[in-house]
């Protein structure tokens, strides 16, 4: 068994395409028109037949409550690799990407999350190569 | 008064007050972050949430929502209360 698909809850479709494909720099898989929305998964360009990302619309009544508790606290609800998140932050900032967190070295990673203006907080990670393994 | 008392008296909110005193404000999330991989405490997000509600109704934190994230504050007037009941008058060091 293994993930082959995994979703986050965006606001607006549309948008959410414009983000994760122009500032995040994902590629579209698949865009299957279905009613109002659309069947919209992204993949990584480092990895276009890896694990699909469904940008799922959240209009159902139970994701914004859950939503908005975890924005309020400041919890994730996706984490991405990238090889430097100093880099990424300084991209992203540009971009005028928000971060709810700089990058914080957490000691076995450098870990940073921002806001994907889709209605999610998402955490970015880079594992250090740590000495010995 | 007893609030702060029995706020201060556990060493885990002591962490959090720690943590807090750097003067920024810190989500529910950044604090378990840091207590889980800066001071080796385990412990779940409840529980750290429930800290958090002891230190609150001692005064000894606040709460501020900006925008749609809730930020936590260390306030130390609580303890300027400490002082001013026991102040330390030394005549000779």
């Amino acid at each position: 068994m293994k993930i082959g698909l995994t979703s986050v809850f965006v606001d607006d479709q549309a948008h959410a395409r414009q983000f994760y494909t122009e500032v995040l720099g994902f590629q579209i898989k698949h865009d299957i028109p279905l009613g109002e929305a659309s069947w919209l998964t992204v993949v990584s360009p480092e990895d276009p037949e890896g694990t699909e990302l469904l940008l799922e619309p959240s209009g159902h009544p139970a994701v914004k409550p859950y939503r908005d508790a975890l924005m309020e606290d400041g919890i994730p609800l996706a984490q991405f690799q990238v090889e430097d998140v100093a880099a990424e932050h300084e991209r992203l900032t540009g971009l005028n990407v928000q971060f709810t967190e700089g990058p914080t070295d957490i000691g076995t990673a450098v870990i940073a999350v921002f806001d994907d203006t889709c209605g999610n907080l998402i955490q970015l990670v880079a594992t250090k190569e740590l000495a010995g393994e | 008064m007893a609030d702060i008392y029995r706020a201060l008296a556990d060493a885990t909110r002591r962490v959090l007050l720690d943590e807090l005193a750097a003067g920024e404000g810190k989500t529910l999330f950044e604090l378990c972050g840091a207590l889980t991989m800066q001071h080796g405490l385990s412990m779940s997000r409840q529980a750290v949430s429930q800290h958090l509600a002891v230190l609150e109704a001692a005064g000894l934190v606040t709460t501020e929502r900006r925008g749609r994230s809730k930020f936590h504050y260390f306030t130390p007037e609580p303890l300027a209360e400490i002082q001013r009941r026991w102040p330390h008058e030394r005549t000779s060091p």
